[in-house]
């Protein structure tokens, strides 16, 4: 369902991804792994729409349709859902303001009936249960003044009630303690679905026991370097990156 | 005749035209020329003819350009206007709802360039704590008496200000709202100033006597609203005395038409345990300069100012604000709030004096500006003014533009870029909308502003 053939892009002037190649079936879960700085990060933010970076080649293709040229906007409605490594505050829009009018864009765009506010509510209650978020927090405005781990709970928690296709969680897992990575993971398990894709960005191995991929690749100085089954992500805890750093300076 | 022909150009042919005006105004007052409320009126009418109106070069008005609006030869009106009403149905009840908030309970006093117009208003039966300041004024002995002591004695204080002294000269109508003590109402008394089409540019003086006995409470509403094709010009007064532990809330809100100048003065003196908020929102009008001056007085007096303006076009809205900390003990918070379009300018200047005796103040000032286009600016200068050594001060203000991050995440759950904008346009606003606690007049605003921000500007929208 997703297609990424050559891709590079750029911030500033600095190319970050240097020919990523990556193919993800319908359903598939993925792991992308690498170093800081690798370009994890930014391999997702492009995905998502980010214009702050520039595409310089290669082309990225999702269920049949061109991605690249699509608006973020148009990426969220088409079902692309990006969970953010850092999620951002909106201080005076209520949780489920800014909820209720993201489903709705989205539905309008399916050509489905807007929610109203009853359907609605019914819809989040049903939904925090996934991810075991105090209810308060709904009416509060997004992410302002809530703690790290409940910032990737909102994430989670935003996913379970857009329900995208193609999910990417971008490094869900850092600055969670073990707890607050499990409910998380469980969270993201229970959404899990034969039409729903994922690709999880971490840097460790230790979301991947809870979350577990089909496949896991290794980023490394804006390349795929190594992909891989499950075992791969267990070797990489074992060894460290350089190893394949060193790879991808010889094949060079 | 002592008014002067054409058109008032220079400063001492504007301050001409004022006495021309209040040389007719002296004319129609039969008795009342020799009471001691005259003797106010003549006293500020000789202090705004050696002040004349202000320039650029005073510091005070640094930012704030008025002389292509005081040049207009403005025309007292000695009747309210006509009323422009449309389709069937009583004209009072119509004209009425074409102008005013609905749904608000309580009393209202409603004025037609400057006069009183009962036939809109709803009064108290027994006349006592919500009048009339003329009919305060034409019948001032016994209690009557002890009130008009108040009047004047906050806005005299002012001795720089020539719209102060200007509104003085001209001082006959607006509401007196007198609280008894450890009165109670969580109803609203509203006030709404409007004014009239009108075939030559016209202004009113509008003034406000407030005094809350001590305990009382009570939520006032002042508007100030009109058409939007012609010019005029209001300058209001409003003085505030907070007794003892009352408690007052003021929601303001100026939509004036777009061709309009708007000067309000507020004048706030407080006493011990009293607590002041005043929510002023401002969006119409050409050209606009509200002064906000409180003096806390008593200890452990708490003032609240909290504001936002939204300007379009080539609008020029100015909030000058003073915090006299004069006893210890008291706090004061300050919330100041601009979104700005088009070429328009904002200007906030907020100045905190803390006295040599005002030992253990509070004090907090936050002013921050939204800027939607490239050409729109504004000035901010907070001026704190600190003469004891155990206080607690803080100001802070920010100038900027809608967030990138919060618009991409925005994006990136499928909102589009306009709505995302306006999400976070409303949200700015909000903060200070939301403070104001009368439901039916804190969802108008929402309702207004909604459109104002989201699906371009209607100014004038009664129009």
């Amino acid at each position: 369902m997703l297609h990424v053939k050559n891709l590079h892009a750029s911030v500033a002037g600095n190319e970050i991804l240097r020919g990523v190649d990556l193919d993800v079936g319908r359903g598939e879960i993925h792991a992308i792994m690498g170093p800081n700085g690798s370009g994890k990060s930014t391999l997702a933010q492009v995905l998502a729409g980010r214009e702050a970076y520039e595409v310089t080649a290669g082309e990225v293709t999702y269920n049949g349709k061109e991605l690249l040229p699509m608006a973020p906007e148009e990426r969220s409605r088409e079902g692309i859902f990006l969970a953010f490594q850092y999620p951002v505050e909106i201080p005076g829009v209520s949780n489920t303001y800014f909820l209720k009018a993201a489903l709705n864009s989205i539905r309008k765009h399916r050509g489905e009936e807007e929610y109203d506010a009853a359907d609605f509510l019914a819809l989040l209650k049903e939904r925090m249960k996934l991810v075991d978020l105090d209810p308060a927090l709904l009416n509060r405005p997004v992410n302002e003044g809530f703690s790290g781990g409940e910032k990737k709970r909102n994430e989670i928690f935003q996913m379970a009630v857009l329900q995208p296709t193609l999910a990417i969680l971008d490094e869900t897992d850092s600055g969670l303690d073990i707890d607050a990575l499990r409910i998380v993971a469980d969270g993201v398990n229970r959404l899990r679905d034969p039409e729903r894709s994922v690709i999880v960005v971490t840097h460790y191995q230790r979301l991947l026991n809870y979350i577990v991929p089909d496949v896991v690749h290794v980023l490394v100085e804006g390349r795929i370097v190594r992909s891989g089954g499950r075992e791969l992500a267990l070797e990489l805890e074992e060894k460290g990156y350089d190893w394949l750093r060193e790879g991808a300076v010889v094949g060079k | 005749m002592n008014r002067v022909s054409g058109i008032p150009r220079t400063p001492a042919e504007q301050v001409e035209w004022y006495v021309g005006h209040f040389k007719s105004f002296e004319k129609r007052l039969n008795g009342e020329a020799s009471s001691d409320v005259h003797t106010l009126r003549r006293r500020a009418l000789d202090r705004f003819s050696g002040l004349g109106f202000p320039g650029t070069r005073d510091e005070e008005w640094r930012y704030t350009n008025v002389s292509p609006f005081v040049s207009i030869p403005y025309e007292p009106v000695s009747e309210p206007g006509g009323r422009r009403v449309d389709g069937g149905g009583s004209p009072a009840t119509k004209f009425l709802e074409g102008i005013a908030v609905r749904g608000l309970p309580g009393y209202r006093l409603v004025f037609l360039d400057g006069h009183f117009a009962p036939d809109l208003s709803r009064l108290p039966e027994n006349g006592a704590h919500v009048r009339t300041l003329s009919g305060v004024i034409s019948a001032s002995e016994g209690v009557n008496g002890d009130l008009m002591g108040y009047l004047g004695r906050g806005a005299e204080k002012d001795r720089e200000n020539p719209f102060t002294a200007l509104n003085t000269a001209f001082l006959r109508e607006g509401a007196c709202i007198h609280l008894p003590e450890n009165f109670h109402s969580d109803e609203p008394v509203y006030l709404l100033f409007h004014s009239t089409h009108r075939p030559e540019p016209h202004c009113s003086h509008p003034r406000n006597l407030i005094v809350a006995g001590p305990g009382s409470s009570v939520p006032i509403i002042e508007e100030y609203s009109g058409p939007g094709n012609q010019p005029y010009f209001t300058n209001s007064v409003t003085e505030i005395f907070a007794g003892r532990g009352s408690r007052v809330e003021l929601d303001r809100f100026q939509h004036e038409g777009e061709n309009a100048f708007h000067v309000s003065s507020l004048y706030i003196t407080q006493e011990a345990d009293s607590a002041v908020t005043v929510n002023s929102v401002s969006y119409g009008s050409a050209m606009a300069r509200h002064n906000i001056t409180a003096v806390l007085a008593g200890e452990e007096a708490e003032c609240t100012l909290n504001g936002l303006t939204l300007t379009t076009g080539t609008q020029h809205i100015d909030n000058h604000t003073v915090i006299d900390h004069a006893t210890p003990n008291c706090a004061s918070h300050e919330l100041y709030k601009a979104i700005l379009e088009g070429s328009s300018r904002g200007v906030f200047n907020g100045k905190i004096f803390v006295r040599r005796d005002a030992q253990k103040t509070d004090a907090k000032q936050t002013n921050k500006a939204l800027l939607l286009s490239d050409d729109a600016t504004i000035d901010t200068k907070p001026q704190l003014e600190i003469f004891a050594d155990d206080v607690r001060c803080t100001h802070g203000a920010t100038v900027g533009q809608l967030d990138e991050e919060q618009i991409f995440y925005l994006r990136s759950r499928g909102l589009g870029p306009e709505d995302a904008r306006d999400l976070l346009t409303n949200a700015f606003a909000s903060d200070v909308l939301n403070r104001i606690h009368l439901e039916p007049l804190r969802e108008h605003l929402q309702a207004i502003l909604h459109v104002l921000l989201c699906k371009g500007r209607i100014l004038a929208e009664n129009e």
